[in-house]
């Protein structure tokens, strides 16, 4: 009994519409998220008295960063749960992460550029994080480099998988060993902000920020979901009937 | 070997879009051959290789002795011999080195056994010379003596007499009559079907 | 039935001969174990590099070439070539390993003896342990041992060769591992040079990190068992799980 809602999503027709209805429901409340947090970074909170406006790009770099993470993990457990129960739409959801994890990164990684310039002088600086993300990117474009490498579509779909999850394997070991080289070579980095130290005022937009990205990338996953649902389903019956209704 | 059976349920399997297999259904008993029979694109090498196990079909099963394959691959694979389109020879050893590895990764072998087999399928005059050196037919009858040399039940053959010379297909037939004769199984995709040597053949045909 | 019968005067026995007779027969009832089928798959890829000489010496001699253009693009000065050498010495060996990496399954893929190693009812994982083994011996090991000559071209002083010498020998273990994993999954893919290396350097980035620190202290005559230690916990790492993921890229590419 309790089973069959498992059967029902693996089941793409369902999963198509369910997507539908879904998206709005994520798709609204990010997009106030987003307006409210951005609005608190931007105009509500005081500038910092180290770094004075500058930082205010935090409230874009740091949710990028995390979603960027969040994003691997979700397509690392998607293409797992395919890999293991075969289910077609998990893979599907793996192959829709990825594009809009490798833009999050691309987002991080330029964020803190742009933060870099004013605050160190350069637009590059190998510190860890930044470092880290740097690598997560290409982790992303293997990723998606293999999935377009391999003609046999469901070859491509398990092949990826076992490449996420060896992926997610390595990733706290490159990080780890990325933040260790760096502490041999330099000075702790200026990005590092004490949490305790920052006031409310400051770290509710952020929370906001983080907030509206993940619905963000829900609404985002779905809507991309249902066009890799359509793509891989294009010869199957329920999709004519869908586009006639 | 008391009670071997190969018996196929309802397979079902889909090449990206196209229905390769529609409900494959058969048994096969001890001392039994199989021909599979299609045109290139009817699924003869898609269905000898979910057999295997190394498709997964859809829909449908595959048991060995009344049993799900799946539940224990390798011991399955011990009891199987697959020879697929290309010999699985390495070009740059002999063919007696190329048995060697290849049978004794599965089985123990001594060099008697090895040189009889070869002898058998006419290999002996040709078996100390590097495979790259050897014709499309030469190199068949090495993998032929291969697969008889791994003593197994069942032999799966994709089109076995494929370069071969009309004396190579006599081979062929003959060695699949001795196995059945023990008591094996065959099951063969062939395109023009076994020679009529061959007795006890069930056909299966497959529609493109 | 005498090896010296030619094939046009074999006649059909009446009777069918078993190929396999005797006490032979007691044998075969026995098929070989896990350890045995790897040993042969080990002798089977060592003997057949070793028909390929030339193909062996590739990529240590690319190494060796790594190491040259460095003194010609950068100076010629000792001092500074020895700050440079670690670097050069990893990423030359980073990259002479992944150029071996291609002929580790693309053959076996292509003959149908991959397949034929899936389908032996020995563990997979094994047998691509083995091959990744033989990887290892012909590629990391002799970069190991060559690594001293290049160390000490760029500057190096010799006491600080036997850890350089260990630091490769370790780093390299994973870095065949690493590439295993990247050669299983490309194997369908037809001059998948490029996706290879995007594949697996950035796996390979710890192993360039803790054995550049290594190979730096070993030069400067600190104290490098840290990052010894750490290179080989990664190795470990590696030898368990590797080969499982190699396993199951290969059979996904056989499907």
């Amino acid at each position: 009994m309790a089973w069959t809602w498992f059967h029902r999503l693996a089941s793409p027709p369902h999963v198509y519409a369910l997507a539908a209805r879904l998206t709005p429901w994520f798709a609204w409340p990010a997009a106030l998220c987003i307006a409210a947090g951005l609005w608190g970074g931007l105009v509500l909170a005081p500038p910092d008295y180290q770094q004075g406006d500058g930082f205010r790009i935090l409230y874009v770099h740091a949710p990028s960063a995390w979603m960027s993470l969040m994003v691997y993990m979700t397509m690392a457990i998607a293409a797992a749960i395919g890999l293991i129960w075969r289910m077609k739409v998990a893979h599907a959801v793996a192959a829709s992460c990825a594009p809009i994890g490798a833009s999050f990164t691309f987002a991080a990684l330029v964020t803190g550029a742009l933060w870099g310039e004013p605050m160190w002088g350069t637009y590059w600086e190998w510190d860890p994080r930044l470092t880290s993300e740097l690598v997560l990117l290409f982790l992303y474009l293997g990723y998606m480099g293999l999935r377009a490498g391999i003609e046999d579509p469901q070859r491509a779909d398990r092949a990826s998988a076992v490449l996420a999850i060896v992926g997610v394997v390595n990733v706290p070991i490159i990080h780890y060993s990325v933040t260790w080289w760096n502490s041999l070579h330099q000075a702790p980095s200026v990005m590092r902000l004490a949490k305790p130290a920052m006031p409310f005022v400051m770290v509710a937009p952020l929370l906001l920020m983080l907030l509206g990205f993940t619905l963000l990338f829900v609404a985002l996953l779905l809507t991309r979901l249902r066009s890799e649902v359509l793509a891989r389903e294009r010869s199957a019956s329920w999709i004519r009937e869908v586009v006639s209704a | 070997m008391p009670s071997e059976r190969l018996e196929v349920e309802n397979l079902h399997l889909w090449r990206g879009e196209r229905h390769v297999l529609r409900g494959v259904h058969f048994v096969l008993g001890r001392g039994a051959c199989l021909e599979v029979c299609g045109a290139n694109g009817s699924g003869k090498t898609t269905l000898l290789r979910t057999l295997c196990g190394l498709i997964y079909p859809e829909e449908g099963r595959v048991l060995w002795n009344g049993e799900n394959v799946r539940r224990d691959l390798p011991a399955f694979h011990a009891t199987l011999a697959y020879l697929g389109h290309e010999p699985p020879l390495k070009s740059d050893l002999t063919a007696r080195e190329n048995l060697h590895y290849w049978i004794g990764i599965r089985r123990q072998l001594v060099a008697e056994d090895l040189t009889a087999a070869l002898a058998r399928v006419g290999a002996l005059p040709f078996c100390e010379r590097q495979v790259r050196t050897l014709s499309a037919g030469q190199r068949r009858r090495v993998a032929l003596a291969g697969i008889a040399l791994l003593a197994v039940p069942l032999w799966l053959l994709d089109e076995p007499a494929t370069n071969l010379d009309a004396e190579g297909r006599d081979l062929v037939a003959d060695l699949i009559c001795e196995q059945l004769a023990r008591g094996g199984m065959v099951v063969a995709a062939v395109h023009q079907g076994l020679p009529p040597s061959v007795g006890n053949v069930t056909r299966l045909e497959l529609a493109a | 039935m005498s090896g010296l019968e030619s094939p046009a005067t074999r006649t059909l026995a009446p009777v069918p001969t078993p190929l396999v007779r005797g006490a032979s027969r007691a044998r075969a009832a026995r098929s070989a174990d896990a350890i045995e089928a790897a040993r042969l798959a080990l002798l089977r890829d060592l003997q057949l590099a070793f028909r390929k000489r030339s193909q062996l010496i590739q990529p240590l001699a690319f190494f060796a070439m790594v190491t040259l253009l460095f003194p010609l693009a950068v100076s010629p000065e000792l001092s500074r070539l020895r700050e440079l050498a670690p670097g050069v010495l990893w990423v030359g060996a980073l990259l002479a390993s992944l150029l071996a990496l291609e002929f580790l399954f693309r053959d076996d893929a292509y003959d149908g003896t991959l397949e034929q190693y899936a389908l032996s009812g020995q563990p997979l994982t094994a047998l691509m342990f083995a091959k990744t083994l033989a990887h290892w011996l012909l590629t990391g090991l002799p970069l190991a041992l060559m690594a001293p000559l290049a160390a000490l071209s760029l500057g190096v002083a010799p006491a600080a060769l036997p850890g350089i010498v260990a630091a490769v020998a370790v780093g390299s273990v994973t870095l065949s591992l690493i590439g295993s994993i990247g050669a299983s999954l490309t194997l369908g893919i037809k001059r998948s040079g490029a996706l290879l290396s995007l594949l697996t350097l950035p796996l390979s980035l710890p192993v360039l990190i803790f054995g550049a620190r290594a190979t730096q202290l070993a030069i400067h005559g600190a104290p490098y068992l840290a990052p010894l230690e750490l290179l080989g916990a990664l190795a470990i790492l590696g030898i368990t799980l590797a080969p499982l993921a190699a396993a199951a890229a290969v059979r996904i590419n056989l499907e």
